[in-house]
């Protein structure tokens, strides 16, 4: 958020080489081109104590692309975007950013280098305004000394443009926060950490909690973002959600990646069948089938 | 710049905004009380009467303004009223006692109740405890404080004398005096109650520290979780709380020229009720520095006008309470109705 470029090379390049491709990428390599990836796992694991949460993970992340992470409860999705977003180094393996390995300390060096992270509960205050939510933390402010104050105007001038440009349609925004529906309040959220000059973007199931269509809303904006030139990474148990908007699926099961897929390579059907693993499905369909006749005398 | 408004603000975008101002149910109040006590007695509605009421609801209202910045970042401090008692008693008896002159055993009060606020936030910052228990513990320690230094030192419960200290005239008229106006004696305290409150409306409202005060009361973890400073924003307010306390205990030793060792003893709820009269909820992140006012007037014409109306003045505490529970339940409407969540 605060002198996000300076911040950005100074970090670079302090992490040991872990892997031969560390030297082969420059500073400052990123961002120009689609070759080099803006984030990237090369068979990342972590365990927790005795309990492997994440094992020999890879993927990548480019800029205007949604990577889309499937799985079930438990699959390890979060694990994975908590070593993306800074929260966890990986304990195996080799996390890129913009090529080069990234040794983020904690959240804050990730969002540093443009690495936003929307969780489920937003960190948003309810009672707040919407713009007053939107600039905690980073509040424009004009005059100096004892005289400093908020610039309020040009905040909520800031965010209604800012809404309006990602096509947010918000009534008011002096209304709390807590007045906005659960999709409205995702909305904000993404369009709070594109203003705040995020590259990549990582929301945790921002519709798992929404009906269909405050997600068909969400899945708006992720759209948006992606065409922004953002990368995004949208975690999500739902395929019929991942599908519209993902570039690239990978599918986690129990820690393990069970493949990463392009778009052009699956089908939606596929998609649903391999995060249900295929045969458990048709079982499941079986077990709870209505399509045999009861038996009575 | 002008902006299209939205069709389904259309009607509802005035009312809905003054229903969640915090003050409303206070404004409303207010008036409502002062009819009461207008329409019963002559002199609470002249100008002298004026004056009379507003005196009481100077100092509670520095005070309350005070608390109710504190309790919208989502604490509470018990020890405030005991506090204007130990800074009045630092103040004479550093000056009657050991020759200071009034100025200088006012900054040395005011570096002491310094301390304690920052004691407090700083206790309750690190450990997490609720600042209801932790000041509960400063309160009981200043309490014994000051009737044990007060009794050592006088073999009393009071200290006097002050009239003859140095730089007491002066003193005197800055904090105590009083200015004519319409043919009455305002106290001079009541000016520095509205600047009390139009400072902290201006914080409240238009700086980066007040956008920090309603997000650490209304959700710290969120707060933090976008790089507001909360321990600081915290520590600092229960320092702004220790000050307001310094400045009406200076006010009311210079004013009486004598300190109680029980002074301020169970004001600390009194506060905390006009705060919530003025529409801060108990849970923080939501109120007004006015409101906390408006309140401190209430009650300043409930004191008062009992009174002039030739009641007994027992009936106050009816009062008191009837106030409290209706304020309760209107900001319990607000905050319902500013947190409910459309799915
Ligand atoms: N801090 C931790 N300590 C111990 N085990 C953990 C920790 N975090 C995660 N785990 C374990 O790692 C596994 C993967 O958890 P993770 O939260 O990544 O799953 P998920 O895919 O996000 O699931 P959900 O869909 O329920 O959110 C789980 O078995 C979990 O119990
Ligand atoms: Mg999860």
């Amino acid at each position: 958020m605060t002198g996000t470029d300076e911040a950005a090379h100074g970090a670079v390049d302090k992490a040991p080489a872990g892997t031969e491709e560390a030297g082969k990428a420059s500073p400052g390599a990123g961002g120009t081109g689609s070759a080099v990836p803006l984030l990237e796992t090369r068979g990342c694991g972590k365990t927790f104590g005795g309990v492997i949460a994440l094992r020999d993970v890879s993927t990548r992340v480019h800029a205007g692309e949604v990577t889309c992470v499937l799985g079930d409860n438990g699959a390890g999705k979060s694990t994975l975007i908590k070593i993306l977003s800074g929260v966890h180094p990986p304990d195996s393996g080799a996390y890129l950013v913009d090529g080069a390995p990234a040794a983020f300390a904690g959240p804050r060096d990730a969002l540093d280098r443009g690495i936003a992270t929307v969780y489920q509960d937003l960190a948003m205050i309810p009672l707040m305004s919407v713009w007053r939510n939107f600039f905690l933390g980073s509040e424009p402010t004009r005059g100096r000394g004892p005289l400093r104050r908020l610039d309020a105007a040009r905040a909520r001038r800031t965010v209604r443009e800012e809404l309006r440009s990602m096509g947010i349609d918000i009534r008011d925004v002096d209304q709390p926060v807590g007045t906005l529906s659960g999709g409205e309040r995702q909305s904000v959220a993404i369009a709070r950490a594109v203003h705040f000059g995020a590259r990549v973007l990582i929301l945790d199931e921002p519709t798992s909690a929404l009906g269909v269509k405050q997600a068909g809303v969400v899945l708006r904006y992720i759209a948006r973002a992606r065409d922004r030139g953002l990368g995004v990474v949208f975690i999500t148990h739902n395929p019929h959600h991942a599908y519209p908007v993902g570039d690239r699926f990978l599918l986690l099961n129990r820690g393990a990646s069970m493949g990463e897929y392009g778009r052009a390579d699956v089908t939606r059907q596929e998609l649903t069948s391999l995060m249900a693993g295929g045969a458990e499905l048709e079982q499941l369909t079986h077990e709870l089938g209505r399509d045999e006749p009861p038996v009575t005398p | 710049m002008t902006v299209a408004a939205d069709e389904r603000l259309a009607g509802t975008g005035l009312v809905r905004r003054l229903l969640i101002r915090p003050e409303l149910g206070a404004v409303v109040g207010a008036v409502v009380v002062f009819a009461f006590f207008a329409s019963r007695s002559e002199t609470f509605r002249s100008v002298a009467g004026v004056a009379n009421w507003l005196d009481p609801a100077s100092t509670l209202g520095i005070m309350a303004v005070a608390i109710a910045l504190l309790m919208i970042g989502g604490e509470f401090d018990l020890s405030a009223g005991v506090l204007t008692g130990t800074t009045g008693l630092i103040t004479v008896i550093l000056a009657t006692r050991y020759g200071f002159a009034i100025p200088v055993a006012m900054l040395a009060a005011l570096a002491a109740a310094l301390l304690v606020g920052f004691l407090n936030g700083l206790i309750v910052v690190r450990t997490g405890l609720p600042s209801f228990i932790v000041t509960l513990g400063t309160f009981l320690m200043l309490q014994g404080i000051n009737l044990g230094v007060t009794k050592a030192l006088t073999g009393t419960v009071q200290v006097g004398g002050l009239r003859r200290a140095e730089g007491y005239e002066q003193a005197r008229a800055a904090l105590a005096g009083t200015v004519s106006l319409g043919g009455a004696d305002f106290r001079v305290a009541i000016l520095w109650w509205l600047g009390v409150t139009a400072l902290a409306t201006w914080v409240l409202m238009r700086t980066r520290a007040g956008n920090w005060i309603f997000a650490v009361g209304g959700d710290e973890r969120a707060a933090r979780a976008v790089g507001v400073p909360a321990g600081r924003t915290k520590i600092a307010l229960f320092m702004t709380t220790a000050g307001a306390a310094w400045l009406v205990g200076s006010i009311l030793a210079l004013r009486f020229t004598s300190v109680q060792a029980n002074a301020g003893l169970g004001q600390e709820f009194v506060y905390i009720i006009a705060a919530v009269i003025g529409g801060c909820l108990l849970t923080g992140g939501y109120g007004s520095a006015v409101g906390a006012s408006i309140g401190a007037v209430i009650f300043g014409m409930a004191d008062k006008g009992i009174v002039f109306a030739g009641w007994d003045a027992d009936w106050f505490t009816f009062f008191l309470g009837a106030m409290l529970l209706l304020a309760t339940l209107a900001n319990r409407l607000v905050r319902r109705y500013a947190e409910e969540v459309r799915h």
